[in-house]
Formats: C-alpha cells, sequence, structure tokens
C-alpha cells in the first residue's frame, strides 16, 4: 500500500468512485460525509444513466453522437474534450456497474433494458425501475464497503469539512473537519483532496435537493481560494410535485416512457382532468416541438411550461399554478402493469406524498430546482491526437488520461468531481448524464491523482504541524463565536429569506432590475449574520443547528456569486434565460422574444468566480470548442415570431459529424 | 380536514447517559405538512406551548422522500419515516390532538431523535454485503439475467438500512445480537447474483452463528413495517432453507 493518502470529501457516486478507484491502486482513502455514505443525495436520482450501447449504434448511434447532444444540450458551453471523454467511457461504466450487480431492467432475453431520454431521438439510457440512483449508489457503497473491511479505505460518516489546509506553497496538504457527534474539531492530512460535495438546491429554498446540498463545502473551497466555474448556471427541473418542505422529482422518465404534459385548453376549466375530452386538451410541448416532443431539454420544457402558466392556463389557483403529467392509460396508451414495473419508485413517491394514484389520474406538476451546471472550476489536459470521424480527422482529442491536470482546481492538490465541478454539463444538463458525469469523474482521475501524489516530493504526513494547526484554531474560534451568538435573527428564517429570494429573481426567468434587489439583500443578510445573528442552540454535543448555522454563511457567500455572474451575463443561454429591464412586464410578447438571445461573439466563454478580499470577482476564460463548431440549439420548435433582439448569430455551418441522426 | 394547530409531543434526550424528557409544541396547521416540515417550523421558532425558549429538535434527515432511510422515528408509537409521515392522514386516524414522537427505541440514542445504528453497517461487512468482482477494468458485460431474476433482486435492492424491522422485530433487542431481517434480506439479495454467489457459503456462516436465522420466531412485524414493501419474509424462507442444506452439505464434507 502506498505510504501517502487521499482523502474524498463526499459520499455520493462521485465521492464513491474516486475512492474505490484509488483504494483499487492501493492508495489508503479517507472518506469523509455528512450522513452514511449510502444516504447520500446520489440515492434520490430517479430516471437512468447514459451510455451508447449495442442496439443504437445498430440504428447510427454512437459515442460522438452521445458526446455532440450533450454538447448541444448545454448550448455549446462545456469544455468538448472532457465531455468526447465522458461519452467514450460510458459503455465500460455500464459494463462495470452490471458486473457490480447493479439490477438493470432486462428485456425478455435478459439483456439491459434501454429507455428514451431529453435531448435525444435515440434510446440510450440504462435504468433500474425510476430508482437508479439509489441502485448505482448502493452498488458503489457495497465496493466501498468491501475496501473498508480490507483496511483501505476509513470512513468518516457524521464529518462536516470545514476548510481545505494549504501549506507555505499553496498545495492543498489535507482538511479540517468537525466530528458532528462530539463536535471535535482536527485536522486530516492528505497528499491530494477531492471534493466530490454535490450541489447547492438549498440556496434556492425549496429544491428537490436533500437537506445536505448546501453547497458550503463548495463554498469553504471558494472561500479558501478555489474558483468557481459557471456559478450562474443552475437547472430547473420542469416537473416536481411542490411541497412544503422540498419540492419531489418527477422522473424525466414519466415522459420518457409515454408520459404526456398538458393544460386544459380553456383557462381555468375546473373539471377533473379525466373528464377533460382529448380535442380540449392542449398537449402544448408536443404542440410547440414535434420532433422531441415532452423530451426536449429541461431548459426549454421547463420554460414553456412557465410561461403556459403566465399566460393563466395553469391548473388551480394563481399564483400556485401547475400543469398535468399525464401517465394514464387513456393518455398514453401503455397499460397500467407496463408502466407499474418501469416507473414504479416515482409512482411510489407522487401517490405517498400527493394520495392519488398516478396512473390513474394525471399528476400535477410545476418546475423547480434540481441541479448546479457550475460549481468548482477544474482543469483538463488535452489529448491532442486527432479524433477520428467517418475517416477524417476533426481536430483535437479527448483528455490524457493519467493526467495529474484532469479535474483538478486552481488549487494543486485539490481536485473536484461529480455536481461539485463546473465541466460536464455547459449552460444547461441532458436527463441521465449526471449519474454518468459522477461515475465517470470518480473513476478517471484515479490515476491523476496517483500521478499527482507521486510526483509530490515528500508527504503530507512529514509537514511540520503548525500549518495545520493554524486552521484548527480559527474553525474552533468560529464555532465559539457562532455557539455565543445572542442576537434576535434566527438563522432557519434567515435562510428561508435566502430562498425566497434567489426562487423568486435567480431561476427560470432572470432580470437585472430583480437580481440587483436579490444582491442588496443577500448584503443585508450577510450583515444580519454578523451583527445579530442568535443561535438558538449553544450545545456542544451533536449540535445540528450550528453546522446549519455555519453553512448559512457559505450559502450567503455562494447566493451572491451566483447573483453577480447571471447579472454579468448578458444573453441567453441554456438554463440562463435572461430578459432587459424595460421588458419586464411585456407578458405581450412571447416569452422567447422577450429574452436577450444567445451571444456566441461576446458570451462564448466560461465564468469564473474568485473570492478576493472578501468579495466576488468576476472574470472568463474561452470555451474549448476544438471538437464541434457551436451551432443553433434548434429543438424543431414551430411557432415564434422574429426575434426582439438579435444578437451576433454563429456564422458557420454545422460540421457533418456533428449530424448523424436517422 | 380540521385546521386546529398541529401539536407534537416529542421526547428528547441532551446526550448519551442523560434522562429523556418530553416537549410539548404547536405550529400553525398548513395543508400536506409532514413530520419533517413540523420539525423545520419548530426551528424557526423553538418556543415549547409553555412559552419556554428550547432548542430546535435534532432529528436525522437528507431526502425527506422515503429514499436514503435516515429519518426513522416512533409516530404515535408506529415505527416510519418522518418525512413520509403526513400531518393530514394521521389526523384522519388519530383525530387533532397530539402526535407522540419518540427515538427509535432499539439502538443507542445520540441526541434528540437522533440514534446509533452502526450495528446494521457492521452487520453488512460480517455478510460481505457485496458482489466480489475482480476490478474496475472494463472486462464485459456482467451476467445475462432474466427480468424475473432481476425483478426479485431489484425488489431487494431498494433496502435503504431505515431499521424499520428491526425496531418492530420482538426478537431484535438493543443489547442481544440478532442480525434481523435487514441482513437476511441482503444475504439473499447477494447470494441471488451469479457472482455473489461465490460468497455464499461464508454469509450462510455468518447467519448460521449466534444471532443469526435460528433466532427468528416469525412474527413477520418486518414486512408489514417495511417502508419499501421488501419481501422480507421470503427472504426470510429462503436463507432458512439454505441454512439447512449448507448444514447437511457441511456434515456429509467431514
Amino acid at each position: 500500500m502506498s505510504a501517502k493518502r487521499v482523502i474524498v470529501v463526499g459520499g455520493g457516486l462521485a465521492g464513491l468512485a474516486a475512492a474505490m478507484k484509488l483504494a483499487e491502486q492501493e492508495i489508503p482513502v479517507d472518506l469523509f460525509s455528512l450522513v452514511p455514505v449510502k444516504r447520500s443525495h446520489s440515492v434520490c436520482a430517479q430516471g437512468g444513466i447514459n451510455a451508447c450501447n449495442d442496439v443504437a449504434r445498430q440504428q447510427g448511434y454512437s459515442e460522438w453522437e452521445h458526446f455532440f447532444e450533450t454538447i448541444k444540450g448545454g448550448d455549446f458551453l462545456a469544455n468538448q474534450p472532457p465531455v468526447l471523454e465522458m461519452a467514450r467511457m460510458a459503455p465500460d461504466i455500464i459494463n462495470l456497474l452490471d458486473r457490480m450487480g447493479v439490477p438493470f431492467n432486462r428485456t425478455s432475453e435478459g439483456y439491459r433494458a434501454l429507455r428514451l431520454f431529453g435531448g435525444s431521438l435515440f434510446k440510450r439510457t440504462h435504468f433500474a425501475g425510476a430508482t437508479t440512483g439509489q441502485q448505482l449508489l448502493y452498488a458503489l457503497d457495497e465496493q466501498c464497503r468491501r475496501w473498508e473491511s480490507e483496511g483501505r479505505i476509513t470512513k468518516y460518516e457524521f464529518w462536516d469539512f470545514l476548510w481545505p489546509v494549504r501549506d507555505d506553497g499553496g498545495r492543498c496538504v489535507g482538511i479540517v473537519a468537525q466530528d458532528l457527534r462530539t463536535m471535535q474539531i482536527r485536522a486530516f492530512r492528505g497528499d491530494a483532496v477531492i471534493m466530490a460535495t454535490g450541489g447547492n438546491g438549498l440556496i434556492f429554498g425549496q429544491s428537490t435537493m436533500s437537506v445536505i446540498c448546501t453547497g458550503s463545502a463548495s463554498a469553504r473551497c471558494y472561500a479558501a481560494g478555489a474558483r468557481l466555474g459557471n456559478p450562474e448556471f443552475v437547472q430547473v427541473h420542469p416537473t416536481a410535485i411542490p411541497g412544503e418542505d422540498k419540492c419531489r422529482l418527477m422522473s424525466e422518465s414519466a415522459r420518457g416512457e409515454g408520459g404526456r404534459i398538458w393544460v386544459p385548453r380553456k383557462k381555468g376549466d375546473a373539471r377533473h382532468p379525466n373528464s377533460i375530452p382529448e380535442e380540449e386538451r392542449d398537449y402544448f410541448l408536443e404542440r410547440l416541438y414535434p420532433k422531441y416532443k415532452n423530451i426536449v431539454p429541461r431548459d426549454i420544457a421547463t420554460r414553456e411550461i412557465y410561461y403556459i402558466c403566465e399566460q393563466g392556463y395553469g391548473v388551480g389557483p394563481a399564483p400556485s399554478q401547475m400543469v398535468y403529467l399525464d401517465l394514464t392509460e387513456k393518455a398514453t396508451g401503455i397499460k397500467y402493469e407496463v408502466l407499474k414495473k418501469r416507473l414504479g419508485g416515482i409512482l411510489e413517491i407522487y401517490e405517498k406524498f400527493v394520495g392519488v394514484d398516478p396512473l390513474l389520474e394525471p399528476m400535477k406538476i410545476y418546475p423547480a430546482i434540481h441541479y448546479s451546471m457550475g460549481g468548482l472550476w477544474v482543469d483538463f489536459a488535452r489529448d491532442d491526437q486527432p479524433v477520428e470521424h467517418a475517416g477524417r480527422a476533426v481536430g483535437g482529442g479527448g483528455m490524457k488520461k493519467g493526467d495529474p491536470r484532469n479535474q483538478m482546481t486552481n488549487i494543486p492538490g485539490l481536485y473536484a468531481a461529480g455536481e461539485a465541478d463546473f465541466q460536464y454539463h455547459g449552460a444547461n444538463r441532458l436527463g441521465a448524464n449526471s449519474l454518468l458525469s459522477c461515475i465517470f469523474t470518480g473513476l478517471y482521475m484515479g490515476p491523476s491523482v496517483k500521478n499527482y501524489i507521486e510526483s509530490q516530493k515528500g508527504s503530507a504526513a512529514e509537514i511540520s504541524a503548525g500549518v495545520f494547526d493554524a486552521r484548527v484554531r480559527e474553525q474552533q474560534a468560529q464555532m465559539e463565536r457562532l455557539l455565543k451568538a445572542s442576537g434576535d435573527q434566527n438563522p432557519y428564517m434567515m435562510q428561508r429569506e435566502l430562498g425566497r429570494t434567489m426562487s423568486d429573481n435567480c431561476t427560470i426567468i432572470r432580470i437585472n432590475k430583480r437580481m440587483k434587489q436579490s444582491l442588496a439583500l443577500i448584503e443585508e443578510l450577510k450583515e444580519r449574520y454578523r451583527t445579530r445573528l442568535g443561535m438558538p442552540d449553544g450545545s456542544t454535543w451533536s449540535n445540528q443547528t450550528l453546522a446549519f448555522t455555519r453553512s448559512l454563511w457559505d450559502m450567503l457567500l455562494l447566493s451572491e456569486a451566483i447573483t453577480m455572474a447571471a447579472i454579468a451575463r448578458d444573453e441567453s443561454r441554456g438554463a440562463h434565460f435572461k430578459i432587459p429591464d424595460e421588458l419586464e412586464t411585456r407578458m405581450d410578447i412571447p416569452l422567447d422574444d422577450r429574452a436577450l438571445k444567445r451571444d456566441d461573439e461576446h458570451w462564448l466563454r466560461s465564468t469564473l468566480a474568485t473570492f478576493v478580499n472578501g468579495k466576488c470577482e468576476l472574470s472568463y476564460e474561452p470555451v474549448d470548442i476544438s471538437l464541434a463548431r457551436p451551432e443553433k440549439r434548434d429543438y424543431g420548435k414551430t411557432t415564434g415570431a422574429g426575434p426582439a433582439k438579435t444578437a451576433a448569430a454563429p456564422a458557420v455551418q454545422p460540421i457533418e459529424p456533428a449530424v448523424v441522426a436517422k | 380536514m380540521s385546521d386546529a394547530p398541529i401539536v407534537v409531543k416529542v421526547q428528547r434526550q441532551d446526550k448519551p447517559g442523560t434522562a429523556p424528557y418530553w416537549q410539548t409544541f404547536s405550529i400553525p396547521y398548513k395543508r400536506n405538512m409532514n413530520i419533517t416540515s413540523v420539525f423545520q417550523a419548530i426551528a424557526g421558532n423553538p418556543v415549547t406551548v409553555e412559552g419556554a425558549k428550547t432548542t430546535p429538535v435534532n432529528y436525522d434527515a437528507a431526502c425527506l422522500e422515503e429514499v436514503c432511510g435516515s429519518c426513522t422515528m416512533l409516530i404515535n408509537g408506529k415505527v416510519r419515516q418522518a418525512c413520509s409521515a403526513l400531518v393530514d392522514p394521521i389526523r384522519e386516524e388519530h383525530g387533532d390532538g397530539p402526535i407522540t414522537i419518540a427515538p427509535m427505541s432499539k439502538f443507542p440514542v445520540v441526541r434528540d431523535l437522533i440514534v446509533d445504528r452502526s450495528r446494521m453497517f457492521e452487520n453488512l461487512k460480517r455478510i460481505r454485503g457485496w458482489i466480489p468482482v475482480d476490478g474496475y477494468y472494463n472486462q464485459g458485460s456482467g451476467p445475462q439475467m432474466t427480468p424475473e431474476k432481476q425483478d426479485m433482486r431489484y425488489a431487494l435492492s431498494r433496502c435503504m438500512t431505515c431499521g424499520c424491522c428491526l425496531e418492530a422485530c420482538p426478537q431484535f433487542t438493543m443489547t442481544n445480537s440478532f442480525v434481523g431481517a435487514q441482513v437476511f434480506g441482503q444475504v439473499d439479495y447477494f447470494n441471488a447474483h451469479p457472482t455473489g454467489k461465490i460468497d455464499a457459503d461464508e454469509r450462510m456462516e455468518q447467519i448460521m452463528g449466534d444471532g443469526g436465522i435460528s433466532d427468528c420466531g416469525n412474527a413477520q412485524n418486518c414486512v408489514k413495517v417495511c417502508p419499501k414493501e421488501l419481501p422480507l419474509v421470503d427472504s426470510i424462507g429462503r436463507m432458512g432453507r439454505a441454512a439447512t442444506v449448507y448444514s447437511l452439505k457441511k456434515f456429509f464434507k467431514k
């Protein structure tokens, strides 16, 4: 076994994949998680995991096609070589998961079944019922348990990551963390540290994320000097059940399996949906997008649902209007038993929380915050070997396997993977690509991290205690300050205010005037935190309120970066939809025409957010488009007047390899 | 449906070894609330019905949609997940009176409703709860499998290690060594896989010793309380038979 150790923070799919791959390479891992790792948020993922496969290949699909779908789905904002690498490795990952015992659904012959999913016309999504994230997470959890029993992985569950420790040269050499039971704060040495800590849904109040998804760990790295990439890109999933405590996801697979979204043609139609005949229903996604229908990419579906409700066609009293997601046999033509088998898990969720069987009565849903495309900025080493397609070299390659730069943040030795990184999904993520990117980044970075730690002279174990002790003392002092806070502001109520303003102004529709109001509120909340915070629980044992209150500050920092980046980006791209201030109240103009268009000439670049002297500073870097030239992101919408504002349209033709769909 | 305030009586405990005590909270009624959102409301203003300032209730929670297994607790005496315990159906069954909430009784309390369930995870190590793959390189597909077999494995794969089955089981106590339905279901799950079968004998050894399958009294409480409706009694039946076969095998090998 190696004398060096790696710390992995986060026990979801990305963290576990990284941990098990490192363990396989005989590198001991210290794995930190807020919860027992099999309770990580990955467990909530429902629909499936994408990969090219034998059947799709024979229908004209390929890894290249998967790559291009992803790049186009992300509105051309993602660096291309890492995405190509991910698409290439995807079939291997499915094979590996299969061997590890994931109970994928099977065809009658016993092969892995496939379903249709957002942004593709080919069936390339593998699934285990409608709870795929759970089965994948459990398989990786089981593998890590094996390494744990052999001493290669040591788990620190119910621990909170507090800070990345950097040596005098700026390298990351470990972390400070807190045991959430005993509340002991101590340092851990690591020759490399991997942040696999997921997204930041809690910033928006209600979301489809788990309560542990605060984004705090990433924010702490950002405060310690790690750049964020594209923080303004946050995905709003089109179909969720609104709720008091969270919005419960209704997987895209419901639509992939035949579910149809509709509203009554008549505004305010109060009839039971089962009594509304076909001709009086507007299946608006099918009407607007004859090719992709209900499985247009998420940002597009979300905006259409928002707009139909804005026009007053939603179901239920405004402002809580919703739309129908119909899985009944009458609407889909698919038998009850078939859908029960393929979608059981999500049908149960709807039935348990709403009290209605969704196969007998259409579901009522509305969009909800779901995923963070942005995150910690990470590097990659491009493989300059030319990529061949249809016998032609088309330019650069994928990534150089094993290069220490892959997945490394701008802090040497500090890596990021999974939803916590910014790299793979550009301006909008396609469904079933996250389970893939999490497992891909975790596995792919194994050799890179190994090469990095072997390249470093000496080990973290040999560094003098001084730098670790200093960080521990800082965290200790901060905890004591928080425990003594005796003001009038309850941290849970403050977080609700933050969630409300971010939800209202920073999600589906973005208007600078409103986002500036949010920024002002964030500044005010920071001031109230600094001067009027009241700690409801001063206990020094198992104090959940302390951990929450600490992460409230981090959520404020992250919200600031997200909002500033969104204000600065003066275009619409993927999930970021900017309406100019002067058109704020112009509901008479169709939604698409109210917004700024995509502006490649000025905005085909990644946003970088750096924390300098207590403030967020924005800068930009070009996007690697070496493999496929950006083109119009067209999913075949059939209506729409001319654009209100035209920015420079990309004056290039789509190159041949990118258009292979049959 | 009444809109009287929601009253909850919570059994709290400050740390291991200290005495538990009750606190009652009242929060304004809202439709479609679940017990976790009741706790969130309390956290925003942690004051008892007597007007005493107190601390927010500490409890394990993560997904809030009954897939992670975190929020197991006793609600009106029944072991279940707090996130899927909706107030309106509870009122339909029990009326508007206070809802009693207590931590699981079969696991040591850490604080308030948080208990230590590491015993369940330690047992998963004992029974070699994984598929022993050669390594993480691409070596082709896993074994072909019929949809029926996949169905059986999928049902068992949904075990979220919540502990409801153990809480409800009369044979499982805080201090004895019975492994319980959770383990039998998982042994069944791993043994049902062609590669997993490699370790079947070792798993049998584990569940035939102290605290093993012979301690099951067939009360069948487990299958009644499992939130994911795992077919636990089927697994226990299969494991019982497998144990018999295995002990005969061992006997004749001697």
